[in-house]
């Protein structure tokens, strides 16, 4: 009989823990408060902040799940976050004004822009030392590391070119033009294609990763918007490489987008200046960064309707999702 | 032939690529001891004033363009020749085109900048002079402006006041040489924008007791004489007098024109769209802060480069063909071209007290039924320009 009531107490127990809305925190960094805010996934409240280096923007956890790293533009180093503790255990310096940042598939390099010099710094993780410096075009921004952890794709806001860097020997191998003022990256889950947003085109270039030829440009539309108005630059992609998910900046839309038709199928208006797309886990919600209204929108994916939006910190920059 | 001939040549030439045409030659056409140059000048560092030479916002956008430039195959030589008169300016030009320049860029007055375009067949790009009148009755079809307009200036300013509900507005004219000219464009738009002009006074820099009321900040702007405004709008190209003028209204009321809030085509704080790397380039490479003609001329340099890599192979003609039709960015948020209607660079204005931007214009809610750029400054059917072939 005893034995039945512990039973049932572990059943309500795991089932308090339940698969719906798992636990987790996104975490925010916000470009002037030099903090990150911390939010409840389950509440979708704001439960505190934990304070990083001057100018948080890129953040990326590191393999093994059990620290974030959170590149800032004004300390020129990254702060190291103990994910169980929420403290800083260690700063890792990244070069001048660090704006974005991939690490390999194995974590131990990390591969940075610096905006001011016009460079793609490769730096060991654990050493703290750069391993190279590869000059690209003046205010690189987005970077990412194939699957293989062979190439180094490098967006140059000035030149309007993708760079493809070969990780091994820093070789800068092709300059691939695109829109005006390209972003960031998604890559097809297949490697096949690279998705890169234009800000100043209103567009993400589609390219092919076997020769880099521009396969399509997808330019986006908002009714009553001209296309100076569309400045896209976040983007993301699902797991199945079925939908994208592109923030149109000064248009306060993200735009849902069909991957294989390459077809917007919804747009979901949300804060000012929508500049980073998040998705969790379970692919059920999509956490928006506005970074001229200060805060974050959370988005049902399934529904395509904001669900709440809530204040963060000052210019908040991306949201990463700790679950 | 007075021309003090200054020759500098800044190869960007490409280490790694095969086939690399020939440089597209440009040269930057300079005022020989510019007044406006002067170190006197440049400490006072008035707000629309000049930061210093052209040339710097020029080679700053020429290297920072190499890794573009190179990617095409291509690659761009800058001269420079400074002139002492308008004839100069125009043999200048004119040799330009015999040894096959691609382009020349003006930081010159207007009466130079037109014998100039006057001699040559070759694009001119207009970096530092803002007369209406360049863009108006005396616009020339293959000159490119990349300074605004004093009528963009004006409207940008126009529309803030009209934002903030500033709407009765005094205006205080220099005596300066364009001062009159400068505030009947200033008039223009406090009635383009609905503004109320309560009064409109002469200003004189003078401690003569017999003059202040021409010359006492208290006395121009008090009540007894010109009732109550909700800011004054002062034209002074000089700029001394306007320096002087903030907080020694006699109501306290906010100045704008130039000095107080003023409306310029850039400003060193500027915090968004990219702007802070642009000025910490400039700001290294020339080692003084970013001023409106130093973006003016960083544009400049980009529209060349720009236009370069839509053509690299050439011949020069290539180049001339591309620029009107160019979108550019200038880290100001949003592309900008070239009006067709009188080759002004539509753009976005900053209103600024010389320590950070206070607004942006066009002002939210401002609009135009193709682009909101064009509110500022002169529009195509105003037909103001009809330029000689």
């Amino acid at each position: 009989m005893q034995h039945l009531i512990v039973r049932a107490a572990l059943c309500v127990a795991l089932a308090g823990a339940g698969p719906v809305l798992a636990d987790g925190i996104a975490l925010v960094s916000s470009e002037k408060d030099h903090a990150l805010t911390v939010i409840d996934l389950k509440t979708l409240a704001v439960t505190g902040t934990v304070p990083t280096c001057k100018r948080p923007r890129h953040m990326q956890p590191t393999p093994d799940g059990k620290q974030l790293l959170v590149a800032c533009g004004e300390s020129n180093a990254a702060d190291v976050i103990d994910l169980a503790t929420r403290k800083s255990v260690r700063r890792l310096p990244l070069g001048d004004d660090p704006e974005a940042f991939d690490l390999s598939p194995d974590g131990k390099t990390l591969y940075v822009t610096n905006e001011d010099e016009g460079e793609l710094s490769m730096i060991d993780i654990a050493s703290g030392k750069v391993l190279r410096k590869v000059t690209v075009g003046k205010e690189p921004e987005g970077v990412k590391v194939s699957p293989d952890g062979k190439t180094v794709w490098v967006t140059s806001e000035v030149a309007n070119l993708v760079h493809v860097i070969d990780a091994a020997s820093g070789k800068l191998e092709k300059n691939v033009k695109v829109g005006k003022r390209p972003r960031r990256f998604a890559l097809t889950p297949d490697g096949a294609q690279l998705w890169v947003t234009n800000e100043l085109s209103a567009s993400v270039s589609v390219l092919s990763t076997k020769d880099y030829a521009v396969i399509d440009t997808l330019q986006f539309q908002v009714k009553g918007m001209r296309d100076t108005d569309i400045t896209p630059v976040g983007i993301t992609m699902t797991r199945d490489g079925k939908r994208a998910f592109v923030a149109l900046g000064r248009a306060n839309h993200v735009a849902f987008v069909d991957v294989a038709a390459r077809k917007v199928s919804d747009l979901v208006l949300v804060g000012k200046r929508a500049w980073h797309v998040a998705l969790d886990k379970a692919e059920a919600r999509l956490f928006v960064c506005n970074g001229l209204s200060d805060d974050l929108t959370v988005i049902d994916v399934a529904g395509a309707k904001a669900l709440k939006t809530l204040p963060v910190g000052r210019v908040p920059y991306m949201a990463v999702l700790i679950e | 032939m007075t021309c003090a001939r200054r020759l500098l040549a800044v190869a960007l030439l490409c280490g790694a690529a095969a086939a690399v045409a020939a440089p597209f030659k440009v040269l930057l056409l300079e005022r020989a001891d510019d007044p406006q140059l002067e170190r006197s000048a440049l400490e006072r560092a008035y707000l629309g004033h000049r930061g210093g030479p052209a040339f710097d916002g020029l080679d700053v956008a020429l290297k920072e363009a190499k890794f573009e430039l190179d990617a095409a195959g291509t690659s761009v030589a800058l001269e420079r020749a400074a002139v002492a008169d308008a004839a100069a300016a125009r043999d200048a030009a004119a040799r330009a085109q015999k040894a096959g320049h691609a382009a020349i860029v003006a930081d010159l007055p207007a009466d130079w900048l037109l014998a100039a375009a006057d001699a040559t067949a070759l694009p001119l790009l207009n970096v530092s002079e803002a007369a209406d009148r360049l863009r108006e009755r005396d616009c020339r079809a293959r000159v490119l402006h990349l300074l605004p307009s004093e009528r963009m200036r004006a409207d940008a300013l126009a529309q803030t006041l009209v934002a903030r509900r500033w709407t009765q507005v005094l205006l205080l004219t220099g005596p300066g040489e364009f001062d009159a000219e400068r505030a009947a464009v200033a008039q223009s738009a406090l009635k383009r924008y609905g503004l109320k002009l309560v009064q409109t006074k002469p200003f004189k820099l003078s401690a003569d007791p017999r003059e202040r009321d021409l010359a006492n900040p208290a006395l121009l702007t008090g009540t007894a004489s010109v009732g109550n405004y909700d800011a004054v709008w002062v034209v002074d190209s000089d700029g001394e007098f306007a320096r002087s003028l903030p907080y020694r209204t006699a109501l306290p009321r906010p100045v704008v024109g130039d000095a107080g809030l003023v409306a310029l085509a850039w400003q060193a704080q500027f915090e968004r769209f990219g702007a802070p790397q642009v000025s910490r380039r400039f700001a290294k490479a020339a080692g003084r802060p970013m001023v409106a003609t130093d973006w003016a001329a960083w544009m400049a340099g980009k529209a060349i480069a720009a236009a370069a890599v839509a053509g690299p192979k050439g011949p020069a003609a290539a180049l001339a063909k591309a620029l009107p039709t160019l979108e550019l960015d200038g880290s100001k948020g949003t592309p900008m071209g070239f009006r067709a209607w009188d080759g002004q660079l539509r753009q976005p204005m900053l209103l600024t007290d010389g320590q950070g931007v206070i607004a942006l214009a066009p002002a939210d809610g401002v609009l135009h039924p193709k682009n909101n750029l064009d509110t500022l400054g002169a529009d195509a059917p105003e037909k103001l320009c009809k330029p000689k072939p």
